[in-house]
């Protein structure tokens, strides 16, 4: 009884002693980044414009075209997902169409954004034209978002009231009014936290805009629709590739790595809160 | 009229959800399309089992992935066998022992460090890793096989955490209580009843790590040394993810060279498709009532 | 109700963009990552000049920045080397706007200042693995160099005529990347660009006596030395903006930016030709 005693409490203290590692290898990841990257942050640089010329620093160039590839790509998959995530849930008949379009999901969800990348490169760089612009990479990113969209619509779809269907269609509505007023409403919630989902992964995402954005750090021209298409540059997780690697300078691309974990961090926490009002509905 | 428009909304809603399974097929296609060529002109033998990859030069180019293969294979296993246990342990913590407040606080830090970008981590990882290596095992360059498994392992545990923790929730309490009357200790109970009913769980996590793993680029590229060179621990390395990325925009159009970077696309893909098969039967094998 | 939903996206993105259509003119570069500090310059000072037009830069390696020119996947294409038969052949056109030094770099506290090109060459090709047979103190020498395609490892190793015999023990995909790992280890030689080493930690050495400076470059006197290009298409039909840079890059007047960049002007007899 006693040797198991000591086996018990020895499984319990293995236990805390992992999962204190582990909480102390991570908070060390993220306490590094911020010691150094701290010292590089200002407000300068977060609003400020490189120049070679007159020798300025500043990344504002790089959270502009951030929030662009954002916009575009969620604007794109937005209505995509969604539709699927609709059609699967209140139209799909055969359980087989549901489960091989599931299989394709999971499987997309899968791919390294490496090949992503190369398809983007291949598709919307070469075959259609445009080129290393944010607008290819935004493209590229709406189809690797694809699968988090139709995952978080789909699950906030079917938690909606069965009873709010039969209502609605018991009071004579048709089914395409019945989705509209019915079921799109109550899955807002899941729909806000795939868009939360989704510009997580498009903040992160370097392989991707690396080969189809482009690496500028100009400033970028967002004047009409015509010029914001031909825009091309670096977002932010690219930019601190292009600091780190191309020039060497560990100093602004930490900087940039402590405004990554900053945007990480909120959007975690907007998501959080999205998640919740989702259980409370 | 009513009815047309109800037909036409289902229709469109239907194209959405076709859209899906679409892209998969068209990346499917094209990876086969524009991947199998260049095996063939190289010979599958001579692509998957050749030892050098050294496809710029100029007289005698090789096409030999074996070096990559094995590295990317080594270095997701290796990222495993390091992430494994620690966020199984982990996972047991957050699910049944620790109190309440301090799982609510590692939950955050995991879900937070999932939410960083893969460059974040390259960048630790080449500016304290590298050096670190390179000064306590006294070698030539810290970058390599090594480097590459600690930051793939670092990289993989919040995946692990996430998943094998839901599986370790999703445990019938009934099991515990049954084995508590028995009179097993709790730890006892964590250790020989909850684990082993989230089994399925555990693996679907261990094949999600082993994909990120094996599909990661950006952070290998930056710590990996990216030598082809046959895997060996302190030796560096270049990855399948990262041979692609090393060569991708400089492969003239067209050439055997860019092709065989395509070649090198299929593969991964196809090791990826294993894996996630493994992934759909770990699942299977879950639901299945046992 | 969805549908408002989306137009509201795209007035919202129309209205963000200032719905004014039209915009100036890019001009896009990609290429050698040797190049940057060169274009960043040329790129600015051009924008000053020309209103409303836009230049663009990605290093992304000599190799690919001819690709991309050739591919029209930019319009101009930044070359570190000389463009080869094949490139000639599939209508490729280089302009020669600066020669650039590619100097050998170690880490600082490293006491190896000079090496000859038999040294560096036993060194690349792995013939030579520890510093104390160089002067140096008793550690392995770990040997960075540049990804295949780029166009300092191909002028690097055409100099010292060890094309495609290096021995790597690692290989970096940017130039800024070799000078940011040789600072960071003191057993490591690389090389890099002239221009880029304004501002490095990375120790630069002399090859065969000669200071890889702008003077020694342009006189002849350091041994590795290449040309930056600029390429486009013969056959591309090209806006008036990139036409323009076209002219401006490889004029008299921005000598002065080049000496700001660290790279020097190519002699009189280069800066109008092809270099064919």
């Amino acid at each position: 009884m006693l040797r198991r005693r000591i086996r018990s409490a020895l499984a319990r203290g293995l236990l805390w002693l992992g999962a204190l590692a582990v909480a102390a290898l991570l908070l060390s990841v993220a306490g590094y980044v911020c010691v150094r990257g701290l010292p590089g942050l200002s407000w300068q640089f977060l609003t400020g414009q490189e120049s070679a010329l007159r020798g300025t620093e500043g990344i504002l160039p790089a959270v502009v075209n951030t929030l662009f590839v954002i916009m575009v790509s969620l604007a794109v998959v937005l209505p995509v997902g969604v539709g699927a995530a609709v059609y699967l849930t209140e139209y799909a008949g055969s359980r087989r169409l549901v489960g091989v379009i599931d299989f394709a999901a999971g499987v997309l969800s899968g791919i390294p954004s490496i090949l992503y990348a190369m398809l983007g490169v291949l598709l919307f760089c070469d075959r259609l034209g445009l080129r290393r612009t944010l607008l290819a990479g935004s493209m590229t990113l709406a189809i690797m978002t694809l699968p988090t969209v139709l995952r978080t619509t789909r699950e906030s779809l079917r938690a909606a009231p069965a009873s709010y269907r039969e209502g609605a269609l018991g009071l004579g509505a048709g089914k395409w009014p019945m989705i509209r007023s019915v079921v799109l409403p109550a899955s807002v919630d899941g729909v806000v936290t795939g868009c939360i989902l989704a510009a997580g992964r498009v903040v992160g995402e370097t392989a991707v805009l690396l080969y189809t954005a482009g690496l500028s750090t100009a400033m970028q021209d967002f004047s009409g629709l015509r010029a914001a298409a031909r825009a091309s540059g670096a977002t932010l997780s690219t930019v601190l590739y292009v600091y780190a690697k191309e020039r060497a300078d560990f100093t602004a691309a930490f900087a940039v790595a402590t405004v990554l974990l900053a945007v990480a961090a909120l959007l975690n926490a907007a998501a959080a809160a999205a998640g919740r009002r989702l259980r409370r509905v | 009229m009513e009815r047309r428009r109800e037909k036409a909304v289902e229709t469109l809603f239907f194209l959405c959800a076709l859209t899906a399974a679409a892209l998969l097929l068209l990346i499917a296609a094209f990876l086969i399309s524009s991947g199998l060529p260049a095996i063939q002109e190289i010979g599958l033998r001579n692509f998957l089992l050749g030892r050098i990859w050294d496809s710029a030069n100029g007289e005698h180019p090789r096409f030999g992935i074996l070096p990559l293969l094995l590295s990317s294979v080594y270095g997701a296993a290796g990222a495993l066998v390091l992430g494994l246990p620690l966020g199984l342990l982990t996972a047991l913590f957050l699910a049944k022992a620790a109190p309440r407040r301090l799982a609510a606080a590692i939950r955050a830090l995991v879900r937070l460090l999932a939410g960083i970008p893969s460059v974040v981590c390259g960048l630790v990882g080449m500016t304290v890793l590298v050096p670190l290596l390179r000064e306590r095992l006294d070698l030539p360059a810290g970058d390599g096989l090594l480097a590459a498994v600690v930051v793939l392992a670092v990289m993989v545990l919040p995946p692990v955490i996430e998943v094998s923790e839901d599986a370790l929730a999703a445990v019938p309490r009934s099991y515990e209580e049954a084995s508590l009357a028995l009179g097993a200790t709790e730890e006892e109970t964590w250790l020989h009843v909850s684990l082993p009913a989230a089994g399925s769980g555990v693996a679907a996590a261990a094949a999600l790590g082993a994909g990120r793993a094996v599909g990661e680029a950006m952070a290998v590229l930056m710590v990996a040394g990216n030598a082809a060179n046959m895997p060996a621990p302190l030796r560096s390395v270049r990855l399948l993810t990262s041979g692609i990325a090393m060569e991708l925009s400089y492969a003239a159009a067209g050439s055997l060279r860019q092709r065989a970077l395509y070649s090198i696309a299929l593969v991964l893909f196809v090791v990826i498709l294993l894996i996630n098969a493994l992934l759909y039967f770990a699942q299977r094998g879950g639901r299945r009532p046992c | 109700m969805k549908k408002g939903r989306i137009c509201l996206v795209f007035v919202l993105a129309a209205l963000l963009m200032g719905c004014s259509g039209g915009g100036g003119e890019t001009v896009e570069l990609d290429g050698s990552t040797a190049m940057l500090p060169v274009m960043a310059v040329l790129g600015e000072a051009f924008e000053a000049r020309e209103a409303g037009v836009r230049v663009n830069c990605s290093g992304s390696g000599s190799g690919a920045g001819i690709e991309g020119a050739l591919s029209g996947r930019c319009d101009i294409g930044l070359s570190s080397r000389e463009l080869t038969e094949e490139e000639y052949g599939r209508g490729a056109v280089g302009r020669v706007i600066a020669l650039d030094g590619v100097a050998v770099v170690v880490h600082p506290d490293n006491p190896v200042r000079a090496l000859t090109r038999e040294a560096l060459a036993a060194i690349f090709t792995g013939r030579v693995t520890r510093w104390t047979a160089l002067g140096g103190g008793d550690h392995p020498v770990a040997v960075y160099g540049r990804e295949a395609g780029s166009g300092t490892r191909t002028a690097f190793e055409a100099a010292l005529g060890i094309t495609d015999r290096c021995a790597y023990t690692n290989e970096y995909s940017a130039t800024g990347d070799v000078l940011g790992n040789v600072a960071a280890n003191p057993n490591a030689v690389g090389y890099a660009s002239l221009s880029a080493l304004d501002g490095a930690e990375a120790a630069s050495l002399t090859v065969d006596g000669a200071a890889c400076t702008l003077e020694t470059v342009r006189s002849g006197e350091y041994p590795i030395s290449r040309p930056f290009l600029l390429v486009t298409r013969a056959d591309g039909a090209y806006s008036r903006a990139v036409e323009d840079f076209l002219r401006f890059a490889a004029g008299g007047e921005v000598e002065g930016y080049l000496a700001m960049a660290g790279a020097a002007a190519p002699g009189t007899e280069e800066s109008h030709g092809t270099a064919a």
